[in-house]
């Protein structure tokens, strides 16, 4: 594989990723990262123009993608709400896009429907990125999140991965584990017993190979750990308050859950958090999700100079 | 000839599709855009005894030869349907039905959420499993499966 093979490629979801198109990816950012470190600044995308389109308001992921393409030295154009836009007309997703491909040379598309990016993509004649499709795909935060594992581990074989909370409706860390299960990974899942991984999703997980654990129990758990990758757990998933109450306490990752922990234990979290990881953690060795954060960047400057062929 | 046959009139010409899963006739029927009224006379004969399937349904066209093409559209209500062509009260031609790799423009997404439920744009399945018959949606990537296939169709 080489760089020729992603010009014009989309990129809608981990499906259509093979563990060779995710190894090359990581490979391209970390090489992005190192040249923004010693140069400041790149300019692979002069003149060229990304539009972000965000039909719902995600201001971490826009910000992300904008910084993304100015640090590669292209401009950016878009809106970041429906209200502001054509849409409120009534105009087609379609429209909308065969309207902005004119203006641009790669979309960013985030939309409240599922599959909407597929659809997008396959009526632009510029590349398409996803950056959430309803509750199906985000392909950049699991591209980011192994890009952060690569990065603190320097391999993601070999580790024990512990998955946190919400696992039954969490898009993040279904699509997560599935990449996972390209690598040679033990999996804890851990969640109270009503937001298990879907049966589906853990088979396939088995049938990849994949050595997976379900716990219920945080504490027991973390003393086995390399990484635990901690997830939200939402109020609205919960019959009655009491319930929620228990489970969010019991689920909490602070520096008590963390005492037995491996000293070289990293936690990660997609953010934004409420109180599932107390800030107490944050001034440890442990706390890995500023870092991840910060992952974002040279993942989407890969992904940018790409599909946009300027690299 | 096998007496279960005896049951529906014979045909001179036309297509006879054979081993339909019981009930799901007038679905074939509409799939097959059989229900205008110049595609000829259809003869209907529903739950009759079948070793293959317990009951079955049979439909057959009188003065139309369908192509497998065509019939393959009803692959996801009656995978196991048989179809002979008859000419001159003679069977021509014999094949089974063959679900396909990829199904456009024939089920709906039941996920309401879907964008192919909201813009201009026929819904496409990927097939990724063929017995139980389960689909993926190309775009929401959803699975489908079982009833919800029947109710989409
Ligand atoms: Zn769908």
């Amino acid at each position: 594989m080489d760089k020729t093979d992603w010009i014009g490629r989309d990129v809608v979801s981990m499906r259509d990723f093979s563990k060779e198109d995710i190894e090359f990816v990581l490979d391209v950012a970390e090489a992005l990262e190192d040249e923004l470190g010693k140069k400041g600044s790149l300019d692979y995308a002069r003149g060229k123009i990304l539009a972000t389109l965000f039909y719902e308001p995600s201001t971490r992921t826009r910000l992300s993608f904008e910084s993304a393409m100015h640090r590669l030295g292209g401009s950016v154009i878009g809106f970041s709400s429906a209200s502001s836009s054509s849409v409120k007309k009534g105009e087609s997703l379609a429209d909308t896009i065969r309207t902005v491909e004119r203006y641009s040379d790669v979309i960013v598309l985030r939309h409240p429907l599922d599959g909407a990016a597929r659809l997008a993509a396959e009526v632009a004649s510029v590349p398409v990125i996803n950056a959430g499709d309803g509750s199906n795909q985000h392909p950049t935060q699991t591209l980011l999140d192994l890009y952060t594992i690569r990065r603190a581990f320097g391999r993601i074989d070999g580790l024990t991965i512990g998955l946190l909370g919400d696992l039954k409706y969490g898009r993040t860390v279904h699509s997560l584990a599935e990449a996972l299960a390209f690598y040679d990974v033990e999996l804890y899942l851990i969640s109270p017993e009503i937001l298990r991984m879907p049966r589906h999703i853990v088979e396939e997980l088995r049938e990849m190979g994949v050595e997976v654990h379900e716990s219920t129990n945080l504490e027991e758990t973390v003393p086995k750990l390399d990484l635990l990758y901690v997830t939200r757990i939402q109020r609205e998933r919960f019959p009655d308050e009491e319930e929620y109450m228990k489970v969010r306490g019991s689920y909490q990752v602070n520096a008590a859950v963390l005492r037995n922990a491996k000293e070289s234990l990293k936690v990660m979290h997609p953010l934004p958090r409420v109180d599932e990881i107390h800030p107490e953690v944050d001034g440890t060795g442990h706390a890995l999700y500023f870092d991840q954060v910060f992952s974002g960047i040279p993942v989407r400057m890969a992904l940018l100079g790409l599909t946009l062929g300027v690299l | 000839m096998a007496p279960q046959n005896l049951k529906v009139e014979v045909i001179s010409e036309g297509t006879v599709i054979d081993h339909i899963p019981r009930g799901n006739w007038l679905k074939v029927v509409e799939i097959l855009g059989l229900t205008e009224s110049n595609s000829g006379t259809l003869l209907i004969a529903s739950n009759v005894p079948s070793k293959k399937l317990g009951r079955k349904d049979i439909v057959k066209i009188e003065g139309r030869h369908l192509t497998e093409e065509e019939v393959n559209k009803i692959a996801l209500i009656a995978p196991k349907a048989t179809v002979n062509i008859v000419e001159d009260y003679r069977i021509v031609e014999k094949f089974t039905v063959e679900v396909p790799d990829f199904v456009e423009g024939i089920l709906r997404c039941p996920n309401p959420r879907c964008v192919s439920n909201h813009e201009a744009v026929s819904p496409k399945f990927h097939v990724v499993s063929r017995d139980p018959l389960k689909l993926r949606c190309h775009y929401c990537e959803r699975t489908v499966e079982g009833d919800d296939i029947l109710k989409n169709l």
